[in-house]
C-alpha cells in the first residue's frame, strides 16, 4: 500500500437499474427480453425508424419518482427529456433519449452503515432513460462479426448518481447493498447485478489528506458484482497512490475492470473527450409534476429497509444481526411480519426463518416468495413445538417434509411419525438401554461429571428418531442413574 | 467566424466521417461561411424570449404501461443489409471499443 495512508479516497457511483415495467420506456413492446427470441420485442419506435413517435411510460416515471422520494430527493416541478448523441451500433437511433439538465429527482441522500458507523451519501440526481440493444461479438474460423438483438433497446433504465461522498471500497459496497435493498423493497427493480439489471460505474480519485481539491478522477466500468466493485475500488486506490508516490500524474480516463486478473486497464477509446451534443427531445412534451401527484406517490412508499431494520429491533427485541438478515431482502421481512402475526415468539420465529427455512430455500434455489411453506404453516409447526407435541429436532424433519410435499405441519408430523413421545412408560425402556450401552458415560455421571448426561440424552433422542421429549428424557435418565 | 482545423476533425469524428486532407480544408472554409450566415440570427434581441424546444404547449403526455404485439422478426429484419438467423449482422465491434456504449 504505497503511501495510500497519505491520501483520502474519493468515490462517486453511478448506478443504472432497469425498471420492472411490462412495456418499454417509449413504446408498448414487451420489456421482458431475457428469454425472448432475438428481435421479437421490436417495433418502429425502439428500432429507431424515421417518423416513429415515442410516448413516455407512466409507470416508469412513477417508479423513478418513488425511488427519488425513497432517497430523500426533491422532485422539481419541471422535468424534460433530452437526446444524448453518440454513434455506437447498440444505439438504434444514434441517440439515447435521456434526461440532461432537468431530471425527475435531485438533491437527496442515502444512509448506510460502515463498521458500525452511519455514513450519509448525497444523491445528486435520479433520472430516466432507455437501455440499448444487445451486441454479440463473434469470432470463428478467422471471421469476426457482431450480431444485434434489439429486444433490450428501449427498456426503461433509471440512473442514480451519487455525490463524491464515498470514502472507501467498503463504503461503496455498503452504499450499493443499501440502494439495491431500497429498489427491491420499492419493487421498482429486480436489482440483479449478474443479469445486468443493476449496473454500477464508479468515479474514483485520491486527494492528499486535509486537502479539499479533488484529484483527477478515473471512471471504472465493467464491474458485475458487489464484490467486483469492492475489489476494483481497492485496486484502483492503491494503483493511483503508487502512481502518485512514484512522481507520476493521474490521467483522467476510463478504465475497465478485468475480473479474472483483478486489475483495471485503460480503455483507449475514451482518449477523445465525450461530446454528446445534448438537446431537448422534440418528440416528448415535458413533465410538469404537480405537488399533489408527488404526494400521492409519497403515500405509496412502503416501509423501507432502514425503517424495517429499526422496527424489528425495537418492536420485537431482535438482535441487530437477526434484523439485518431478515431485512436484506423484502421477502424475508414480509414473511417474518406475517409469521409473528400468528406466532408471537419473535426470536424463535427469526431463528427458524434464517436457519432452517433459508437452508431449504438455498438448497432448492427458491426465493422465500416461492416457499412451499407459508408463514401460517410455519406458525402451526412452531406452536406444536411449544406445546410439546413435537420436539425441536423432529420439527426440523417435519419442516423438510412440509417443504417437499407442501403438507400442513400436523399432516407432516403424522406422515413421518414425528409426534413427540412424552409418555414416561414408553421411554423408560429406551432410557435403560442407553445406560446399559454406554457404561462409561453412566459411570462418569455418577462420578460427578454431570455433562455426561447430555451425551446419554443424545443417545436416547437418536434411538427414538428424535421423537422423545428431551425434557422427559432428561428427567428419566437422571432418575435412573441416581437410582441404584 | 473562422473555425479551426481541429474543430472540423472533431465534428467529422463525431459524424464518423473519414475526411481527406483536401476535404478537411474545403469544409473548414464552407462551415465557416455557413456559421457566418447563421450568425446573422445573433443580431436579433431574444432577451425576453424563453428558450423554446416545444411548440405544442402540451405536457405530461404519458401512456399506461401496457404491451402490444411487436413486429414479426421477418419485418424487423426486412431492410437489414446483412443478417444471420434473426440477428442483424454488422462488421465487428471490438471489446476494447465498448467503452463507447453508455447503456
Amino acid at each position: 500500500m504505497a503511501g495510500l495512508d497519505q491520501y483520502e479516497v474519493v468515490i462517486g457511483l453511478e448506478v443504472h437499474a432497469q425498471l420492472l415495467t411490462d412495456s418499454k420506456m417509449y413504446c408498448p413492446c414487451s420489456a421482458q427480453y431475457a428469454a425472448a427470441a432475438p428481435n421479437t420485442h421490436v417495433c418502429p419506435i425502439c428500432l429507431g425508424l424515421p417518423g416513429a413517435l415515442p410516448v413516455i411510460n407512466r409507470k416508469a416515471v412513477e417508479n423513478t419518482v418513488l425511488t427519488g422520494l425513497a432517497l430523500n430527493c426533491e422532485i422539481p416541478p419541471f422535468a424534460k427529456f433530452d437526446r444524448k448523441n453518440y454513434p455506437y451500433p447498440d444505439l438504434m437511433k444514434g441517440y439515447q433519449i435521456s434526461q440532461y439538465d432537468a431530471p425527475l429527482c435531485v438533491r437527496g441522500w442515502l444512509d448506510c452503515e460502515v463498521a458500525g458507523e452511519r455514513r450519509r451519501v448525497g444523491i445528486t440526481r435520479v433520472h430516466l432513460e432507455e437501455d440499448v440493444a444487445k451486441l454479440l461479438h463473434v469470432s470463428e474460423r478467422g471471421e469476426s462479426y457482431s450480431l444485434i438483438d434489439v429486444n433490450r433497446s428501449g427498456v426503461p433504465l433509471m440512473e442514480i448518481v451519487s455525490e463524491p461522498d464515498i470514502r472507501s471500497a467498503e463504503e461503496a459496497r455498503q452504499y450499493l447493498v443499501q440502494l439495491r435493498a431500497i429498489l427491491r423493497f420499492l419493487g421498482v427493480s429486480s436489482g440483479n447485478m449478474e443479469e445486468g439489471s443493476f449496473r454500477c460505474d464508479a468515479n474514483i480519485s485520491l486527494r492528499p489528506l486535509g486537502s479539499d481539491t479533488l484529484g483527477a478522477k478515473v471512471e471504472v466500468k465493467n464491474m458485475n458484482s458487489f464484490r467486483a466493485v469492492f475489489r476494483a475500488m481497492e485496486y484502483e486506490a492503491v494503483r493511483q497512490a503508487e502512481v502518485l508516490a512514484s512522481g507520476g500524474r493521474i490521467e483522467q480516463e476510463t478504465r475497465g475492470w478485468l475480473e479474472a486478473k483483478g486489475i483495471t486497464v485503460s480503455q483507449r477509446s475514451k482518449e477523445y473527450a465525450h461530446d454528446y451534443r445534448y438537446f431537448p427531445e422534440p418528440d416528448l412534451p415535458p413533465l410538469e409534476l404537480a405537488p399533489s401527484w408527488v404526494d400521492d406517490l409519497r403515500r405509496r412508499l412502503p416501509e423501507l429497509p432502514a425503517a424495517k431494520l429499526a422496527r424489528l429491533q425495537e418492536q420485537y427485541g431482535l438482535p441487530a444481526y437477526d434484523a439485518r438478515l431478515l431485512t436484506a431482502e423484502p421477502g424475508p421481512a414480509q414473511y417474518f411480519d406475517r409469521l409473528v402475526a400468528t406466532y408471537p415468539n419473535a426470536k424463535v420465529a427469526s431463528n427458524w426463518i434464517t436457519g432452517e427455512l433459508f437452508r431449504l430455500l438455498n438448497a432448492s434455489g427458491k426465493q422465500i416468495e416461492e416457499s412451499p411453506i407459508g408463514p401460517e404453516s410455519l406458525a402451526e409447526l412452531l406452536t406444536m413445538v411449544d406445546r410439546g407435541e413435537v420436539s425441536n429436532s423432529a420439527a426440523k424433519v417435519a419442516l423438510e417434509e412440509m417443504f417437499a410435499s407442501g403438507q400442513s405441519a400436523a399432516a407432516a408430523v403424522t406422515a413421518k411419525g414425528l409426534a413427540q413421545i412424552s409418555d414416561e412408560s414408553g421411554l423408560a425402556a429406551v432410557v435403560r438401554q442407553a445406560i446399559a450401552a454406554n457404561p462409561q458415560s453412566a459411570a462418569d455421571y455418577r462420578a460427578g461429571k454431570k455433562q455426561a448426561l447430555g451425551f446419554l440424552v443424545g443417545q436416547v433422542m437418536r434411538a427414538s428418531q428424535g421423537k422423545a421429549n428431551p425434557a422427559v428424557v432428561n428427567r428419566l435418565l437422571a432418575a435412573e442413574l441416581e437410582k441404584r | 467566424m473562422r473555425i479551426t482545423r481541429q474543430e472540423v476533425e472533431h465534428v467529422a469524428r463525431l459524424a464518423r466521417l473519414a475526411l481527406s486532407e483536401g476535404e478537411t480544408e474545403k469544409l473548414q472554409e464552407e462551415i465557416s461561411s455557413i456559421l457566418d450566415n447563421i450568425a446573422v440570427l445573433n443580431e436579433v434581441d431574444t432577451q425576453s424570449v424563453p428558450p423554446t424546444a416545444q411548440v405544442t404547449g402540451l405536457s405530461n403526455v404519458m401512456r399506461e404501461d401496457g404491451t402490444w404485439q411487436s413486429l414479426p422478426a421477418a419485418d424487423v429484419l426486412a431492410n437489414a443489409p446483412r443478417r444471420l438467423d434473426d440477428f442483424f449482422l454488422i462488421q465487428p465491434v471490438f471489446e476494447d471499443s465498448q467503452g463507447e456504449s453508455e447503456g
